[in-house]
């Protein structure tokens, strides 16, 4: 990969980030870096019950220590609505209400109780250690099957069972496909629970201006806007009083893709003392507390004829929601729905979801939302077919490729462009012949090691999202455009303003790549604002791999017209015809007179002065544009692995990984390496080390980071990052997303890896050394 | 991640920190590197009064080579462990022990006398300590006295230390034929399970990690063993063993990576 040269640093340039100075040096400014005058300290008392009722809170020690503020419970503090959610896929689904701070019954461990308001952090922790509440225990619900089962104990009472929701889609002939078909096989299929671990926890300053009524509110959040939008609804204040802003964020992951009971409860408790608060939570509570992801089961059936053709598919999905739907927490399994087919051509399918309600901490997005589940259950499926039929499991995936572009899949997703079987042979001859792979095997026998290889061919959806399908095919609340103002300087210099929320993405590097090459304004010539509600146009911020594809097409088209606007004024100034100008490299010429020629930051001068415009055309070169895109984008790719598996203990070692990705037309390959990079690992992180256990009375048992196990750089192996490139049509920039796709693609080919290595045909993760071992112990073979 | 509060002293000798201890009436602890102390004092699992900060205190420091033995002071660090030449030729199993326990952080901050003093049974240098029959010094109100590794690891994070003494060196005879060998996850995490084995001709000495609330001798191995049959005797690892079973691994899982360990350590050790 060549390093971006003085001369361009515009779109396809591998630029270094224009972030990470700041952030590496330690200049970078998070929420706990605030301190405003009078601030006080918030500390979360939290139920030590999955389901009870709270009898009793005595609070009169901890309001009595030194430095205490306040103690507040539910009874303190007034909502004007509960914890918000804003999806509902059928329309119907009733959102049992919560308040922020728990009144009268718990649901989960570590549901927030209480709070305490002190001057500093140790005299917070100090008083809420001293805080009493009294619990009369209920009977818990800690999995699905116990929330299912006849008689069980309802976590809210008000509805007729735990099943929340249940999503149906069924074309008409998969009952006759099935019976026609030469092979059947099965498979449940299992996403454990996973907790996010972003390095910052979340975090929160919010001052409540009780003269003013203004509210503003500092948060660790992958999405302002929502937020303000929310803290007016459920604070019961004037949307237009509520600023929000997210500084620097230390990644998320899909966790901070939330407005929290916490941020509410300290923007109410902000303006219960009059005094700004903050609360930043410690890693323990973001274990316990912070939605967790995934928690999943397929039961998959895939109906096939000998020469390894899919005719059908039955998936049957059951996603613990948890205890309370969290803000998208009914999109995640929706979206595993939509994908269930993955990238295969599949004429029959018949999906249902149930949602079932659990004692546990509710879940939602995390890293791919939906997609990494639809996808390991159908690539763990695809393997087992093939070995079902004895045919390669590249062979039965190729057989089943849609051959044409755009597809539209049973589903009823219509997959904007693609070339799976490219990625796939790219990967195949990147790897090492079958030939070379069974001499290695061999070799590994001698020295007490298993090796196998995986591999996934996956497609994801991403670029959230046509506001039409946010409503028709997700029940979202909100639409799913984005906004994005470029703004040009009279000195030359431009500022973009943009509607996505960065938390590690780089978009101020990626944004001033799109602006260099639409305006031709240097690289360091262009800052990048995010994030703050009071200068931002509406955003609907980051998540879902959709900031380039959405946003990043916003500053594009903004950029654009700018350039259209500069072109008026240009030609004014150069006594031409606007369409006799040329544009090239930040100046405008006239056509076949080179030398008669200005520059994007002399028209901008211009624009400003104003003195002489031409005719209709305003002052100055600011423009905003709100961008909804037609479609969603579908990144696609191949990725591969081998692994060694010790015999003796079942450990298993990575020992090479080749990603294939095709995003699309690619800003930065750095930054798109990057993503891939950390994706993988994530990913890795779910195949091999990562499980959040809850013991049968709905005690997190992995609620801290010796448990609850996240790789290292150590046992992430060297990844070949390679690309095919076929522009999406769904965007001018011809852009797709890839924040995603490694988690999306690596999880199914580690573990198809170690099923090959021990001959089984699947296994439950996270494939710790003693589960490996355990299968090996029950026969697996060599 | 909030601890309680507490007094911070910083002696900068071994009488004066013998002092404050007593002054403290044991409800004091010792700091030394702090990379398991401060954890569980932020988690509140601990809640000392006072900290005794000892890191000051040149004396504690440093590494001394005789004939038959090493003696490192209590605040040597694992790095400095790790690094040592004297070590890695002359105890072997200390010198690997400490180039694995935690990361680089940890190595440089942790200490050999915080790490035994603490007696963490998921702690590598216990067993270490355990099967090469060394021993530590610790002084009091009342003096010097030696600790056999055998009487120093009375239970789970507890010592047969007083409240109000310090560890400050430790001694371990030279083994050429000695070795450590870990099981865990991730490179950085404690032990699952792991094993030491110390061995001079046809007797060796073993020691196990992880498998009890304090490191364990593998009697049953020691006894089988007879200076060549490693695979044989290692298969009695797990005799008479009761391993806790937790979210990492099951009892019966311990009780196998305790067969496999062994062999593997006497497999090392016998190869040095």
């Amino acid at each position: 990969m060549a390093i971006a040269s003085e001369q361009s640093k515009g779109i396809g340039q591998a630029v270094h980030r224009k972030e990470d100075r700041k952030l590496l040096t330690g200049k970078g400014r998070y929420v706990d870096d605030l301190k405003l005058p009078g601030m006080q300290h918030m500390a979360i008392v939290r139920s030590t019950h999955a389901h009870a009722d709270i009898t009793a809170i005595e609070t009169s020690q901890a309001k009595a220590m030194p430095g205490v503020t306040a103690v507040l419970t539910g009874e303190d503090l007034e909502f004007a609505a509960g914890v918000p959610c804003a999806s509902n896929p059928t329309g119907e689904m009733v959102h049992p209400v919560r308040p922020p701070l728990a009144k009268g019954r718990v649901r989960h461990a570590g549901e927030p109780v209480a709070v305490v308001l002190a001057s500093d952090r140790y005299a917070a922790a100090d008083a809420a250690a001293m805080i009493e509440i009294s619990y009369s225990p209920l009977p818990a619900v800690v999995t699905p099957e116990e929330a299912l089962a006849d008689g069980a104990p309802r976590v809210h009472e008000e509805l007729d069972s735990n099943v929340a929701l249940v999503l149906a889609h069924s074309t008409d002939n998969v009952d006759d496909a099935f019976a026609k078909a030469d092979v059947v096989v099965k498979q449940t299929i299992r996403n454990q629970r996973l907790i996010h671990v972003p390095i910052e926890t979340r975090g929160v300053v919010a001052d409540w201006n009780t003269a003013s009524d203004e509210l503003t509110v500092h948060s660790s959040t992958q999405v302002p806007h929502f937020l303000r939008t929310f803290l007016a609804i459920v604070c019961g204040v004037s949307e237009a009083k509520v600023r929000a802003i997210a500084p620097d964020v230390g990644g998320g992951f899909g966790s901070k893709l939330n407005a929290y009971a916490e941020e509410f409860v300290a923007a109410a408790a902000s303006r219960k003392i009059g005094a700004p608060v903050k609360w930043i939570e410690e890693r323990s509570e973001a274990m316990l507390a912070t939605c967790h992801g995934r928690a999943q089961d397929a039961h998959m059936e895939l109906a096939a004829t000998t020469d390894g053709k899919v005719l059908a598919m039955r998936a049957h999905y059951v996603q613990d929601y948890g205890s309370y739907l969290q803000m998208l927490t009914p999109l995640i399994s929706q979206l595993t729905l939509l994908m269930s087919p993955g990238a295969y051509a599949i004429p029959e399918v018949d999906v249902t979801v149930t949602n079932v309600y659990t004692n546990t901490v509710p879940t939602d997005a995390l890293r791919g939302a939906g997609r990494p589940e639809a996808t390991h259950a159908i690539e763990r499926i695809m393997d087992i077919l093939a070995l079902e039929l004895g045919m390669s499991r590249t062979e039965v995936r190729r057989r089943n490729f849609p051959q044409e572009f755009p597809f539209t899949t049973a589903i009823g997703l219509m997959y904007d462009s693609g070339d799976y079987e490219g990625t796939l042979a790219k990967l195949l001859e990147l790897s090492d012949s079958k030939a070379d792979f069974e001499r290695r095997r061999q070799e590994a026998a001698a020295r007490g090691k298993r090796l196998g290889r995986g591999l996934s061919t996956y497609v994801e959806v991403c670029g959230f999202v046509p506001s039409d399908v946010a409503r028709s095919a997700l029940g979202l609340t909100p639409g799913g455009w984005e906004s994005s103002t470029v703004r040009m300087h009279p000195t030359g210099k431009v500022t973009v303003i943009t509607g996505t929320s960065p938390h590690g993405q780089g978009h101020a590097t990626s944004w001033s790549q799109i602006v260099e090459t639409e305006l031709g304004i240097p690289f360091d010539d262009v800052e990048v604002i995010h994030g703050d509600t009071a200068f931002a146009p509406y955003g609907l911020g980051t998540y879902g791999s959709r900031s380039l594809a959405v946003g990043g097409t916003a500053v594009h088209l903004a950029a654009t017209k700018v350039r259209e606007k500069a072109r008026l004024v240009a030609a004014q100034m150069l006594e031409a015809a606007a369409d006799d100008l040329e544009f090239s490299g930040g100046t405008f010429s006239v056509k076949g007179s080179p030398d008669k020629s200005v520059t994007m930051q002399e028209v901008a001068f211009r624009a400003w002065q104003a003195f002489e415009m031409p005719e209709g055309v305003t002052p100055g070169l600011d423009e905003t544009v709100f961008f909804d895109p037609p479609n969603c984008v579908f990144p696609f790719g191949a990725h591969g692995c081998e692994v060694e598996v010790d015999e003796e203990t079942g450990k298993v070692e990575i020992t090479s990984y080749i990603a294939v990705d095709d995003c699309g037309n690619v800003v930065n390959p750095m930054i798109v390496d990057g993503q891939v990079h950390g994706g993988v690992a994530h990913g890795i992180g779910q195949a091999l080390y990562e499980g959040a256990v809850y013991d049968a009375n709905g005690q997190l048992l992995t609620g801290s980071l010796v448990e609850y196990v996240i790789p290292s750089a150590v046992e992430i192996p060297s990844i070949q990052t390679h690309r095919t490139v076929t522009p999406s049509p769904t965007n001018p920039l011809g852009v797709k997303g890839i924040g995603e796709a490694g988690t999306i693609a690596s999880t199914p080919a580690v573990v198809g890896a170690v099923c090959h290595a021990l001959g089984v045909r699947d296994l439950d993760m996270p494939l710790q050394p003693e589960t490996v071992w355990r299968a090996m112990e029950k026969g697996g073979t060599a | 991640m909030i601890p309680q509060a507490f007094e911070y002293e910083q002696p900068s000798s071994v009488a004066d920190a013998i002092a404050m201890l007593g002054k403290h009436g044991g409800e004091a602890r010792v700091l030394a590197g702090g990379h398991s102390l401060l954890p569980m004092m932020k988690l509140r699992l601990a809640a000392p009064d006072a900290l005794i900060d000892i890191g000051r205190i040149a004396s504690l420091r440093g590494i001394t080579d005789t004939p038959d033995a090493i003696t490192i002071g209590a605040l040597t660090t694992h790095a400095e462990v790790a690094g040592a030449e004297v070590i890695a030729s002359g105890c072997p199993i200390l010198a690997e022990t400490a180039a694995g326990i935690g990361d680089l952080q940890v190595r440089n901050r942790g200490t050999i006398g915080g790490s035994i003093a603490n007696a963490d049974p998921h702690g590598d240098l216990p067993a270490v300590l355990l099967a090469l029959d060394g021993e530590a010094t610790a002084e009091g109100p009342n003096g010097r006295r030696t600790i056999a590794a055998a009487d120093l690891f009375v239970d789970y994070l507890q010592t047969s230390l007083s409240p109000d003494e310090i560890l400050t060196e430790v001694r371990v005879p030279k083994a050429s034929n000695s070795a450590y060998v870990k099981f865990n996850r991730r490179a950085q995490d404690w032990a699952i399970v792991g094993a030491a084995a110390v061995v001079h001709g046809s007797s060796a000495r073993i020691a196990l990690t992880g498998v009890g609330s304090k490191p364990v001798r593998a009697a049953a191995v020691e006894a089988a063993f007879d200076g060549s049959n490693t695979a044989e005797a290692a298969g009695h690892a797990a005799d008479g063993l009761d391993a806790p079973s937790d979210t990492a691994a099951s009892g019966e899982y311990r009780a196998h990576l305790a067969r496999v360990l062994v062999r593997r350590a006497l497999e090392a050790a016998m190869a040095r």
